[in-house]
Protein backbone atom coordinates (compact mmCIF):
# COMPACT_ATOMS: atom_id res chain seq x y z
CA UNK A 1 0.00 0.00 0.00
CA UNK A 2 1.11 3.55 -0.77
CA UNK A 3 2.03 5.52 2.30
CA UNK A 4 1.00 8.56 0.91
CA UNK A 5 -2.24 7.51 -0.32
CA UNK A 6 -2.85 5.70 2.76
CA UNK A 7 -1.93 9.32 4.80
CA UNK A 8 -4.05 11.45 2.24
CA UNK A 9 -7.35 9.40 3.05
CA UNK A 10 -6.77 8.79 6.41
CA UNK A 11 -7.01 13.07 6.66
CA UNK A 12 -9.79 12.40 4.33
CA UNK A 13 -11.24 9.70 6.94
CA UNK A 14 -10.44 11.93 9.86
CA UNK A 15 -12.22 14.94 8.50
CA UNK A 16 -15.25 12.66 7.64
CA UNK A 17 -15.13 11.25 11.12
CA UNK A 18 -14.84 15.25 12.60
CA UNK A 19 -18.21 15.75 10.85
CA UNK A 20 -19.62 12.58 12.56
CA UNK A 21 -18.30 13.00 15.57
CA UNK A 22 -19.37 16.58 15.71
CA UNK A 23 -23.24 15.58 14.34
CA UNK A 24 -23.15 13.21 17.01
CA UNK A 25 -22.47 14.87 20.09
CA UNK A 26 -26.03 16.46 19.60
CA UNK A 27 -27.88 13.29 20.07
CA UNK A 28 -25.71 11.79 22.82
CA UNK A 29 -25.99 14.93 24.92
CA UNK A 30 -29.57 15.03 24.11
CA UNK A 31 -29.97 11.21 24.78
CA UNK A 32 -27.56 11.37 28.27
CA UNK A 33 -30.02 14.24 29.55
CA UNK A 34 -33.62 13.13 28.61
CA UNK A 35 -33.40 9.58 27.40
CA UNK A 36 -34.72 10.87 23.93
CA UNK A 37 -32.84 9.64 20.34
CA UNK A 38 -33.27 13.00 18.56
CA UNK A 39 -34.17 11.73 15.46
CA UNK A 40 -34.99 15.21 13.73
CA UNK A 41 -30.91 16.32 14.51
CA UNK A 42 -30.21 15.15 11.10
CA UNK A 43 -33.00 17.57 9.47
CA UNK A 44 -31.88 19.86 12.26
CA UNK A 45 -28.67 20.11 10.23
CA UNK A 46 -30.62 20.45 6.93
CA UNK A 47 -32.43 23.51 8.29
CA UNK A 48 -28.80 24.96 9.47
CA UNK A 49 -27.28 24.84 5.96
CA UNK A 50 -30.32 26.46 4.41
CA UNK A 51 -30.18 29.46 7.05
CA UNK A 52 -26.71 29.33 5.76
CA UNK A 53 -27.48 29.44 2.17
CA UNK A 54 -30.09 32.55 2.29
CA UNK A 55 -27.85 34.47 4.19
CA UNK A 56 -24.89 33.78 2.09
CA UNK A 57 -26.85 33.25 -1.69
CA UNK A 58 -30.11 35.34 -1.04
CA UNK A 59 -29.22 38.23 1.49
CA UNK A 60 -25.86 38.29 -0.08
CA UNK A 61 -24.28 38.57 3.53
CA UNK A 62 -20.24 37.61 3.88
CA UNK A 63 -20.35 34.19 4.21
CA UNK A 64 -18.86 33.68 7.67
CA UNK A 65 -21.38 36.24 9.18
CA UNK A 66 -24.10 33.98 7.22
CA UNK A 67 -22.57 30.92 9.33
CA UNK A 68 -22.57 32.48 12.68
CA UNK A 69 -26.00 33.67 11.80
CA UNK A 70 -27.38 30.17 10.92
CA UNK A 71 -25.41 28.30 13.69
CA UNK A 72 -27.44 30.78 16.18
CA UNK A 73 -30.80 30.39 14.66
CA UNK A 74 -30.04 26.31 14.45
CA UNK A 75 -29.61 26.65 18.27
CA UNK A 76 -32.91 28.25 18.63
CA UNK A 77 -34.37 26.13 16.54
CA UNK A 78 -32.92 23.19 18.80
CA UNK A 79 -34.76 25.40 21.66
CA UNK A 80 -37.95 25.77 20.18
CA UNK A 81 -38.43 22.16 18.70
CA UNK A 82 -37.76 21.12 22.75
CA UNK A 83 -40.47 23.81 23.75
CA UNK A 84 -42.89 22.65 21.37
CA UNK A 85 -42.89 19.06 20.92
CA UNK A 86 -40.59 17.01 23.68
CA UNK A 87 -41.76 19.07 26.89
CA UNK A 88 -44.88 18.37 26.28
CA UNK A 89 -44.29 14.65 26.44
CA UNK A 90 -41.39 14.67 29.06
CA UNK A 91 -43.48 12.79 31.33
CA UNK A 92 -44.78 10.32 29.21
CA UNK A 93 -43.57 7.03 28.13
CA UNK A 94 -40.21 6.97 26.18
CA UNK A 95 -42.17 5.73 23.15
CA UNK A 96 -44.05 8.55 22.81
CA UNK A 97 -41.41 10.79 22.74
CA UNK A 98 -39.38 8.47 20.41
CA UNK A 99 -42.66 8.71 18.48
CA UNK A 100 -42.53 12.24 18.78
CA UNK A 101 -39.13 12.67 16.97
CA UNK A 102 -39.91 10.75 14.08
CA UNK A 103 -42.84 13.09 13.39
CA UNK A 104 -40.60 16.12 14.10
CA UNK A 105 -38.30 14.84 11.49
CA UNK A 106 -40.95 14.21 8.91
CA UNK A 107 -42.28 17.59 9.65
CA UNK A 108 -38.56 19.52 8.74
CA UNK A 109 -38.14 17.51 5.85
CA UNK A 110 -41.70 17.81 3.77
CA UNK A 111 -41.86 21.85 5.37
CA UNK A 112 -38.51 21.59 3.78
CA UNK A 113 -39.54 20.53 0.59
CA UNK A 114 -42.17 23.02 0.92
CA UNK A 115 -40.74 25.84 1.60
CA UNK A 116 -36.95 25.77 -0.07
CA UNK A 117 -37.96 23.07 -2.94
CA UNK A 118 -36.92 20.01 -3.56
CA UNK A 119 -34.40 20.80 -6.14
CA UNK A 120 -30.51 20.68 -4.71
CA UNK A 121 -29.18 24.04 -4.28
CA UNK A 122 -25.88 25.00 -4.95
CA UNK A 123 -23.95 25.89 -1.42
CA UNK A 124 -21.11 28.22 -1.03
CA UNK A 125 -16.83 26.49 -0.65
CA UNK A 126 -14.94 30.13 0.54
CA UNK A 127 -12.10 30.20 -1.75
CA UNK A 128 -9.42 29.14 1.16
CA UNK A 129 -11.32 25.99 1.44
CA UNK A 130 -10.99 25.31 -2.06
CA UNK A 131 -7.62 24.46 -2.72
CA UNK A 132 -5.35 21.63 -2.90
CA UNK A 133 -1.74 21.44 -1.32
CA UNK A 134 1.18 18.69 -2.20
CA UNK A 135 3.07 17.96 1.48
CA UNK A 136 5.72 15.59 0.39
CA UNK A 137 3.75 13.51 -2.06
CA UNK A 138 0.71 13.32 -0.21
CA UNK A 139 -1.95 15.54 -1.73
CA UNK A 140 -4.35 17.42 0.86
CA UNK A 141 -7.73 19.11 0.37
CA UNK A 142 -7.75 22.22 2.50
CA UNK A 143 -11.14 21.86 3.61
CA UNK A 144 -9.85 18.39 4.95
CA UNK A 145 -7.34 20.24 7.40
CA UNK A 146 -10.35 22.68 8.54
CA UNK A 147 -12.97 20.63 9.08
CA UNK A 148 -10.53 18.38 11.88
CA UNK A 149 -8.95 22.00 13.22
CA UNK A 150 -12.55 23.46 13.60
CA UNK A 151 -14.32 20.19 15.01
CA UNK A 152 -11.34 20.04 17.32
CA UNK A 153 -11.82 24.02 18.09
CA UNK A 154 -15.39 23.24 18.95
CA UNK A 155 -15.37 20.01 21.04
CA UNK A 156 -12.71 21.99 23.16
CA UNK A 157 -15.72 24.51 23.67
CA UNK A 158 -18.08 22.03 24.80
CA UNK A 159 -15.84 19.91 27.13
CA UNK A 160 -15.25 23.56 28.38
CA UNK A 161 -18.68 24.31 28.59
CA UNK A 162 -19.51 21.09 30.25
CA UNK A 163 -16.31 20.46 32.54
CA UNK A 164 -15.93 24.00 33.68
CA UNK A 165 -19.21 25.83 33.97
CA UNK A 166 -21.62 25.65 36.67
CA UNK A 167 -23.99 25.16 34.00
CA UNK A 168 -22.42 22.38 32.32
CA UNK A 169 -21.94 20.58 36.00
CA UNK A 170 -26.01 21.05 35.57
CA UNK A 171 -26.29 19.01 32.61
CA UNK A 172 -23.97 16.33 34.04
CA UNK A 173 -26.10 16.14 37.00
CA UNK A 174 -29.60 16.09 35.23
CA UNK A 175 -27.95 13.41 33.18
CA UNK A 176 -27.37 11.36 36.18
CA UNK A 177 -30.38 12.02 38.35
CA UNK A 178 -32.94 14.98 37.04
CA UNK A 179 -35.22 15.21 40.22
CA UNK A 180 -32.50 15.83 42.52
CA UNK A 181 -31.54 18.75 40.68
CA UNK A 182 -34.96 19.85 40.94
CA UNK A 183 -34.59 19.82 44.51
CA UNK A 184 -31.30 22.20 43.92
CA UNK A 185 -33.47 24.72 43.32
CA UNK A 186 -32.36 23.95 39.46
CA UNK A 187 -34.83 25.21 36.31
CA UNK A 188 -34.23 21.36 35.12
CA UNK A 189 -35.95 23.20 31.46
CA UNK A 190 -33.31 25.62 31.35
CA UNK A 191 -30.90 23.60 31.48
CA UNK A 192 -32.37 21.07 28.87
CA UNK A 193 -33.48 23.99 26.72
CA UNK A 194 -29.16 24.64 26.54
CA UNK A 195 -28.31 21.13 25.79
CA UNK A 196 -30.79 21.54 22.74
CA UNK A 197 -29.15 24.51 21.89
CA UNK A 198 -26.01 23.66 22.22
CA UNK A 199 -26.43 19.93 20.32
CA UNK A 200 -28.45 22.01 17.73
CA UNK A 201 -25.23 24.24 17.24
CA UNK A 202 -22.66 21.59 16.60
CA UNK A 203 -24.99 20.10 14.19
CA UNK A 204 -25.63 23.14 12.46
CA UNK A 205 -21.46 23.58 12.36
CA UNK A 206 -21.26 19.89 11.28
CA UNK A 207 -23.61 20.65 8.67
CA UNK A 208 -22.66 23.61 7.36
CA UNK A 209 -19.01 21.72 6.72
CA UNK A 210 -20.92 19.10 5.70
CA UNK A 211 -22.58 21.29 2.91
CA UNK A 212 -19.08 22.78 2.02
CA UNK A 213 -17.61 19.37 1.42
CA UNK A 214 -20.16 18.33 -0.75
CA UNK A 215 -21.10 21.57 -2.30
CA UNK A 216 -25.19 21.00 -2.89
CA UNK A 217 -28.07 21.04 -0.22
CA UNK A 218 -31.06 19.80 -0.26
CA UNK A 219 -34.03 19.01 2.12
CA UNK A 220 -33.49 15.23 2.62
CA UNK A 221 -29.49 15.87 2.90
CA UNK A 222 -29.80 15.32 6.84
CA UNK A 223 -30.77 12.19 6.73
CA UNK A 224 -27.84 10.44 5.57
CA UNK A 225 -25.28 12.39 8.06
CA UNK A 226 -27.96 12.27 10.74
CA UNK A 227 -28.16 8.46 10.42
CA UNK A 228 -24.53 8.01 10.40
CA UNK A 229 -23.59 10.30 13.10
CA UNK A 230 -26.55 8.52 15.59
CA UNK A 231 -24.65 4.68 14.84
CA UNK A 232 -21.37 6.52 15.62
CA UNK A 233 -23.28 8.03 19.16
CA UNK A 234 -24.30 4.57 19.63
CA UNK A 235 -20.72 2.51 18.74
CA UNK A 236 -19.06 5.15 21.00
CA UNK A 237 -21.68 4.35 23.91
CA UNK A 238 -24.88 6.82 23.70
CA UNK A 239 -24.69 9.48 26.46
CA UNK A 240 -21.20 9.11 26.43
CA UNK A 241 -19.51 12.65 24.91
CA UNK A 242 -15.87 10.66 24.76
CA UNK A 243 -18.07 7.57 22.87
CA UNK A 244 -19.14 10.08 20.22
CA UNK A 245 -16.47 11.59 19.22
CA UNK A 246 -14.19 8.14 19.61
CA UNK A 247 -17.63 6.62 17.53
CA UNK A 248 -17.43 9.79 14.82
CA UNK A 249 -13.78 9.52 13.96
CA UNK A 250 -13.78 5.41 13.71
CA UNK A 251 -16.45 5.30 11.67
CA UNK A 252 -15.41 8.58 9.59
CA UNK A 253 -11.65 6.84 9.03
CA UNK A 254 -12.77 2.93 8.27
CA UNK A 255 -15.77 4.33 5.93
CA UNK A 256 -13.24 6.46 3.75
CA UNK A 257 -10.59 3.48 3.99
CA UNK A 258 -12.78 0.85 2.80
CA UNK A 259 -13.85 2.80 0.11
CA UNK A 260 -10.03 4.00 -0.83
CA UNK A 261 -8.91 0.87 -0.35
CA UNK A 262 -11.35 -1.69 -1.29
CA UNK A 263 -13.06 0.18 -4.69
CA UNK A 264 -15.09 -2.71 -4.97
CA UNK A 265 -17.01 -2.09 -2.19
CA UNK A 266 -17.86 1.73 -2.59
CA UNK A 267 -21.25 0.86 -3.06
CA UNK A 268 -21.64 -0.55 0.40
CA UNK A 269 -20.33 2.29 2.42
CA UNK A 270 -23.73 3.25 4.02
CA UNK A 271 -23.96 -0.12 4.75
CA UNK A 272 -21.08 -0.75 6.11
CA UNK A 273 -21.60 1.71 9.00
CA UNK A 274 -24.39 -0.54 9.87
CA UNK A 275 -22.09 -3.76 9.70
CA UNK A 276 -19.83 -2.08 12.06
CA UNK A 277 -22.58 -1.01 14.15
CA UNK A 278 -23.64 -5.13 14.25
CA UNK A 279 -20.30 -6.07 15.58
CA UNK A 280 -19.41 -3.40 17.72
CA UNK A 281 -22.65 -3.72 19.22
CA UNK A 282 -22.56 -7.66 19.12
CA UNK A 283 -18.84 -7.72 21.15
CA UNK A 284 -20.01 -4.52 23.26
CA UNK A 285 -23.65 -4.10 23.86
CA UNK A 286 -23.15 -0.86 25.55
CA UNK A 287 -20.69 0.93 22.93
CA UNK A 288 -16.65 1.28 22.81
CA UNK A 289 -16.83 3.91 25.38
CA UNK A 290 -19.88 2.14 27.75
CA UNK A 291 -22.78 3.81 28.18
CA UNK A 292 -22.42 6.07 30.49
CA UNK A 293 -23.71 9.65 30.95
CA UNK A 294 -22.58 12.23 29.13
CA UNK A 295 -20.53 12.73 32.55
CA UNK B 1 -43.10 28.27 59.54
CA UNK B 2 -44.44 25.31 57.86
CA UNK B 3 -48.23 24.40 57.92
CA UNK B 4 -49.41 21.30 56.30
CA UNK B 5 -53.15 21.13 56.12
CA UNK B 6 -55.02 18.32 54.50
CA UNK B 7 -53.03 17.11 52.37
CA UNK B 8 -54.42 14.23 50.69
CA UNK B 9 -51.96 12.08 47.43
CA UNK B 10 -52.76 8.78 45.86
CA UNK B 11 -50.60 6.37 43.79
CA UNK B 12 -52.27 5.46 40.80
CA UNK B 13 -55.62 5.20 42.52
CA UNK B 14 -53.81 4.03 46.16
CA UNK B 15 -54.16 6.98 48.68
CA UNK B 16 -51.24 7.05 50.46
CA UNK B 17 -52.17 10.44 52.50
CA UNK B 18 -55.07 10.45 53.52
CA UNK B 19 -55.45 13.66 55.49
CA UNK B 20 -52.38 15.13 57.18
CA UNK B 21 -52.00 18.28 59.11
CA UNK B 22 -49.30 19.04 61.07
CA UNK B 23 -46.84 22.40 61.78
CA UNK B 24 -43.28 22.99 61.66
CA UNK B 25 -42.10 25.90 63.92
CA UNK B 26 -39.30 28.11 63.30
CA UNK B 27 -36.35 27.34 65.08
CA UNK B 28 -37.46 23.69 66.33
CA UNK B 29 -36.44 20.36 64.79
CA UNK B 30 -39.31 18.43 64.35
CA UNK B 31 -39.67 14.97 63.47
CA UNK B 32 -41.82 12.19 61.58
CA UNK B 33 -41.80 8.40 62.86
CA UNK B 34 -43.80 5.75 61.51
CA UNK B 35 -43.77 2.03 60.10
CA UNK B 36 -41.97 1.51 56.67
CA UNK B 37 -44.30 2.77 53.93
CA UNK B 38 -46.49 4.92 56.67
CA UNK B 39 -46.18 7.63 54.19
CA UNK B 40 -43.30 9.84 55.90
CA UNK B 41 -41.19 10.27 52.79
CA UNK B 42 -44.40 11.33 50.53
CA UNK B 43 -44.59 14.38 53.07
CA UNK B 44 -41.68 15.84 52.00
CA UNK B 45 -41.85 15.09 48.60
CA UNK B 46 -45.33 16.47 48.46
CA UNK B 47 -44.17 19.27 50.68
CA UNK B 48 -41.34 19.79 48.00
CA UNK B 49 -43.13 19.60 44.91
CA UNK B 50 -42.43 16.20 43.31
CA UNK B 51 -45.49 15.35 44.09
CA UNK B 52 -49.33 16.66 43.86
CA UNK B 53 -51.15 17.49 46.51
CA UNK B 54 -54.77 16.34 45.70
CA UNK B 55 -56.18 18.51 48.29
CA UNK B 56 -54.88 20.13 51.39
CA UNK B 57 -52.40 23.30 51.67
CA UNK B 58 -49.00 23.72 51.98
CA UNK B 59 -48.08 27.19 54.22
CA UNK B 60 -44.42 28.35 54.36
CA UNK B 61 -44.13 31.27 55.77
CA UNK B 62 -47.75 32.18 55.58
CA UNK B 63 -47.44 31.37 51.59
CA UNK B 64 -48.89 28.71 49.59
CA UNK B 65 -46.43 26.70 48.01
CA UNK B 66 -48.43 23.94 47.30
CA UNK B 67 -48.44 23.40 43.43
CA UNK B 68 -45.18 25.13 43.32
CA UNK B 69 -42.64 23.59 40.80
CA UNK B 70 -39.69 22.07 42.86
CA UNK B 71 -37.07 24.16 41.79
CA UNK B 72 -39.66 27.14 43.12
CA UNK B 73 -40.27 25.60 46.59
CA UNK B 74 -36.52 25.24 47.03
CA UNK B 75 -35.88 28.67 45.67
CA UNK B 76 -38.36 29.89 48.59
CA UNK B 77 -36.13 28.19 51.65
CA UNK B 78 -37.14 24.73 52.10
CA UNK B 79 -34.58 22.18 51.07
CA UNK B 80 -35.22 18.51 50.63
CA UNK B 81 -32.31 16.38 51.60
CA UNK B 82 -33.84 12.92 50.02
CA UNK B 83 -33.93 9.55 50.85
CA UNK B 84 -30.85 7.66 49.93
CA UNK B 85 -28.12 11.00 49.78
CA UNK B 86 -28.28 10.43 45.75
CA UNK B 87 -25.20 12.71 45.32
CA UNK B 88 -24.20 13.37 41.85
CA UNK B 89 -21.74 10.12 41.75
CA UNK B 90 -20.36 11.54 38.36
CA UNK B 91 -19.57 15.06 39.61
CA UNK B 92 -16.71 16.01 42.09
CA UNK B 93 -17.64 17.20 45.77
CA UNK B 94 -16.83 20.39 44.87
CA UNK B 95 -19.56 20.78 42.09
CA UNK B 96 -22.30 18.90 43.79
CA UNK B 97 -21.49 21.42 47.01
CA UNK B 98 -21.31 24.37 44.03
CA UNK B 99 -25.04 23.21 42.57
CA UNK B 100 -26.38 22.81 45.62
CA UNK B 101 -26.47 26.47 45.58
CA UNK B 102 -26.69 27.31 41.78
CA UNK B 103 -29.76 29.33 42.37
CA UNK B 104 -28.16 31.79 44.65
CA UNK B 105 -26.27 35.27 43.99
CA UNK B 106 -24.55 36.25 47.02
CA UNK B 107 -21.58 35.46 46.80
CA UNK B 108 -20.21 36.27 50.13
CA UNK B 109 -23.03 34.04 51.79
CA UNK B 110 -22.00 31.16 49.13
CA UNK B 111 -18.77 31.26 50.43
CA UNK B 112 -19.35 31.88 54.38
CA UNK B 113 -21.65 28.20 53.81
CA UNK B 114 -18.94 26.90 51.93
CA UNK B 115 -16.62 27.60 55.13
CA UNK B 116 -18.72 26.32 57.47
CA UNK B 117 -19.27 23.09 55.53
CA UNK B 118 -15.42 22.66 54.99
CA UNK B 119 -15.41 23.49 58.88
CA UNK B 120 -17.98 20.83 59.51
CA UNK B 121 -16.86 17.95 57.41
CA UNK B 122 -13.22 18.47 56.91
CA UNK B 123 -13.50 15.17 54.97
CA UNK B 124 -14.90 16.45 51.84
CA UNK B 125 -12.57 19.56 51.95
CA UNK B 126 -9.48 17.16 51.43
CA UNK B 127 -11.46 15.79 48.89
CA UNK B 128 -12.85 18.44 47.22
CA UNK B 129 -11.88 17.38 43.22
CA UNK B 130 -12.41 14.06 43.36
CA UNK B 131 -15.61 12.16 42.14
CA UNK B 132 -18.59 11.95 44.74
CA UNK B 133 -18.97 8.40 43.63
CA UNK B 134 -15.52 7.57 45.24
CA UNK B 135 -16.99 8.64 48.68
CA UNK B 136 -17.89 5.97 51.21
CA UNK B 137 -21.20 6.27 52.61
CA UNK B 138 -20.95 8.28 55.70
CA UNK B 139 -18.56 10.60 53.86
CA UNK B 140 -21.54 10.66 50.97
CA UNK B 141 -24.18 11.63 53.62
CA UNK B 142 -22.28 14.44 54.93
CA UNK B 143 -22.16 15.90 51.24
CA UNK B 144 -25.77 15.29 50.91
CA UNK B 145 -26.14 17.78 53.68
CA UNK B 146 -23.10 20.04 52.85
CA UNK B 147 -24.76 20.08 49.51
CA UNK B 148 -28.41 20.79 50.83
CA UNK B 149 -26.84 23.15 53.13
CA UNK B 150 -25.23 25.11 49.96
CA UNK B 151 -28.86 26.52 49.15
CA UNK B 152 -29.55 28.25 52.33
CA UNK B 153 -32.45 26.48 53.53
CA UNK B 154 -34.75 27.91 56.14
CA UNK B 155 -36.60 24.91 56.53
CA UNK B 156 -34.38 22.10 56.01
CA UNK B 157 -36.05 18.44 55.17
CA UNK B 158 -33.82 15.41 55.97
CA UNK B 159 -35.10 11.73 54.74
CA UNK B 160 -33.27 9.05 56.82
CA UNK B 161 -29.98 10.60 56.99
CA UNK B 162 -28.78 8.07 59.14
CA UNK B 163 -29.89 5.18 56.96
CA UNK B 164 -27.17 2.35 56.14
CA UNK B 165 -24.39 3.93 58.37
CA UNK B 166 -22.68 2.30 60.87
CA UNK B 167 -23.60 3.13 64.91
CA UNK B 168 -20.59 5.57 64.80
CA UNK B 169 -21.90 7.33 61.61
CA UNK B 170 -25.26 7.57 62.71
CA UNK B 171 -24.52 9.66 66.10
CA UNK B 172 -22.10 11.85 63.92
CA UNK B 173 -25.10 12.56 61.69
CA UNK B 174 -27.29 13.38 64.98
CA UNK B 175 -24.18 15.57 65.88
CA UNK B 176 -24.31 17.84 62.62
CA UNK B 177 -28.03 18.16 62.95
CA UNK B 178 -28.03 19.23 66.37
CA UNK B 179 -24.95 22.08 64.31
CA UNK B 180 -27.15 22.71 62.06
CA UNK B 181 -30.17 23.32 64.17
CA UNK B 182 -28.08 25.89 66.36
CA UNK B 183 -27.02 27.52 63.55
CA UNK B 184 -30.41 29.01 62.59
CA UNK B 185 -31.88 26.02 60.57
CA UNK B 186 -35.05 25.04 61.47
CA UNK B 187 -35.04 20.72 60.56
CA UNK B 188 -37.87 18.55 59.82
CA UNK B 189 -36.59 15.18 60.20
CA UNK B 190 -37.97 11.52 59.15
CA UNK B 191 -35.77 9.02 60.67
CA UNK B 192 -35.71 4.78 61.05
CA UNK B 193 -34.23 5.43 64.52
CA UNK B 194 -37.02 6.81 66.18
CA UNK B 195 -35.19 6.83 69.47
CA UNK B 196 -32.92 9.35 68.37
CA UNK B 197 -35.16 11.46 66.74
CA UNK B 198 -37.27 11.60 69.19
CA UNK B 199 -34.42 13.01 71.74
CA UNK B 200 -33.42 15.46 69.05
CA UNK B 201 -36.91 16.76 68.45
CA UNK B 202 -38.56 19.56 69.87
CA UNK B 203 -42.14 17.88 68.53
CA UNK B 204 -42.94 14.54 66.55
CA UNK B 205 -45.36 13.56 64.91
CA UNK B 206 -46.18 9.64 64.51
CA UNK B 207 -47.53 8.43 61.18
CA UNK B 208 -49.31 4.94 59.99
CA UNK B 209 -51.28 4.06 57.11
CA UNK B 210 -51.30 7.76 55.75
CA UNK B 211 -52.23 9.18 58.81
CA UNK B 212 -50.61 10.98 61.95
CA UNK B 213 -52.08 8.79 65.06
CA UNK B 214 -50.22 10.91 67.95
CA UNK B 215 -48.07 13.72 68.30
CA UNK B 216 -46.20 15.65 71.36
CA UNK B 217 -43.14 17.12 72.52
CA UNK B 218 -39.94 14.44 71.94
CA UNK B 219 -39.89 13.54 75.41
CA UNK B 220 -43.25 12.27 75.55
CA UNK B 221 -43.34 10.40 72.49
CA UNK B 222 -40.32 9.01 74.08
CA UNK B 223 -42.22 8.28 77.02
CA UNK B 224 -45.32 7.15 75.22
CA UNK B 225 -45.93 3.44 75.78
CA UNK B 226 -47.77 2.87 72.38
CA UNK B 227 -44.53 4.39 70.88
CA UNK B 228 -42.21 2.52 72.79
CA UNK B 229 -43.87 -0.75 71.90
CA UNK B 230 -44.32 0.00 68.34
CA UNK B 231 -41.46 2.47 67.34
CA UNK B 232 -38.50 2.04 70.03
CA UNK B 233 -38.59 -1.78 69.90
CA UNK B 234 -39.60 -2.04 74.01
CA UNK B 235 -41.59 -4.57 74.91
CA UNK B 236 -44.36 -3.63 77.00
CA UNK B 237 -45.43 -6.79 79.22
CA UNK B 238 -49.22 -7.19 79.73
N1 LIG C 1 -43.93 6.33 43.41
C1 LIG C 1 -44.82 5.55 44.04
N2 LIG C 1 -45.71 4.82 43.33
C2 LIG C 1 -46.62 4.03 43.97
N3 LIG C 1 -46.70 3.90 45.28
C3 LIG C 1 -45.83 4.59 46.05
C4 LIG C 1 -44.85 5.43 45.46
N4 LIG C 1 -44.13 5.99 46.45
C5 LIG C 1 -44.64 5.51 47.61
N5 LIG C 1 -45.66 4.67 47.36
C6 LIG C 1 -46.48 3.98 48.39
O1 LIG C 1 -46.98 4.96 49.26
C7 LIG C 1 -46.88 4.53 50.60
C8 LIG C 1 -46.06 5.47 51.42
O2 LIG C 1 -44.73 5.45 50.96
P1 LIG C 1 -43.57 6.33 51.57
O3 LIG C 1 -42.37 6.13 50.73
O4 LIG C 1 -44.05 7.70 51.75
O5 LIG C 1 -43.38 5.64 52.98
P2 LIG C 1 -42.27 5.87 54.09
O6 LIG C 1 -42.99 6.12 55.32
O7 LIG C 1 -41.29 6.88 53.65
O8 LIG C 1 -41.60 4.46 54.14
P3 LIG C 1 -40.05 4.05 54.41
O9 LIG C 1 -39.87 4.07 55.88
O10 LIG C 1 -39.99 2.65 53.88
O11 LIG C 1 -39.19 5.00 53.67
C9 LIG C 1 -46.32 3.12 50.54
O12 LIG C 1 -47.39 2.21 50.60
C10 LIG C 1 -45.64 3.05 49.21
O13 LIG C 1 -45.69 1.74 48.69
MG1 LIG D 1 -39.28 6.82 53.15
Amino acid sequence: MDLSLFLQQLLNGISLGSLYALIAIGYTMVYGIIRLINFAHGDILMVSTYFAYFGISVYALPWWLSVVMAILLTALLGILIDLGAYRPVRHAPRISALITAIGVSFLLENLGLVVFGGRPKAFYRPDFLDKTYELGGVRVFSLSIWVPLVTALLLALVFLLLYRTRVGAAMRAVAKDMEMVQLMGIDVNRVISLTFAVGSALAAAGGIMWAMKYPQINPLMGIIPGLKAFVAAVIGGIGNIHGAVLGGLLLGITEILLVAFLPSLAGYRDAFAFILLILILLFRPTGLAGKDTIG
Amino acid sequence: MLEVGDIHISYGGIQALKGISFRVKAGQIVTLIGANGAGKSSILKTICGLVKAQKGSIRFEGREIKGLAPHWVTRCGITLAPEGRRVFANLSISENLTLGAYFRRDREGIEEDMEWIFFTFPRLKERLYQQAGTLSGGEQQMLALGRALMGRPRLLMLDEPSLGLSPRLVSEVFAVMRQIHERGTTILLVEQNANAALRLAHHAYVLETGRIVLEGSGEELLADPGVQEAYLGKITLM
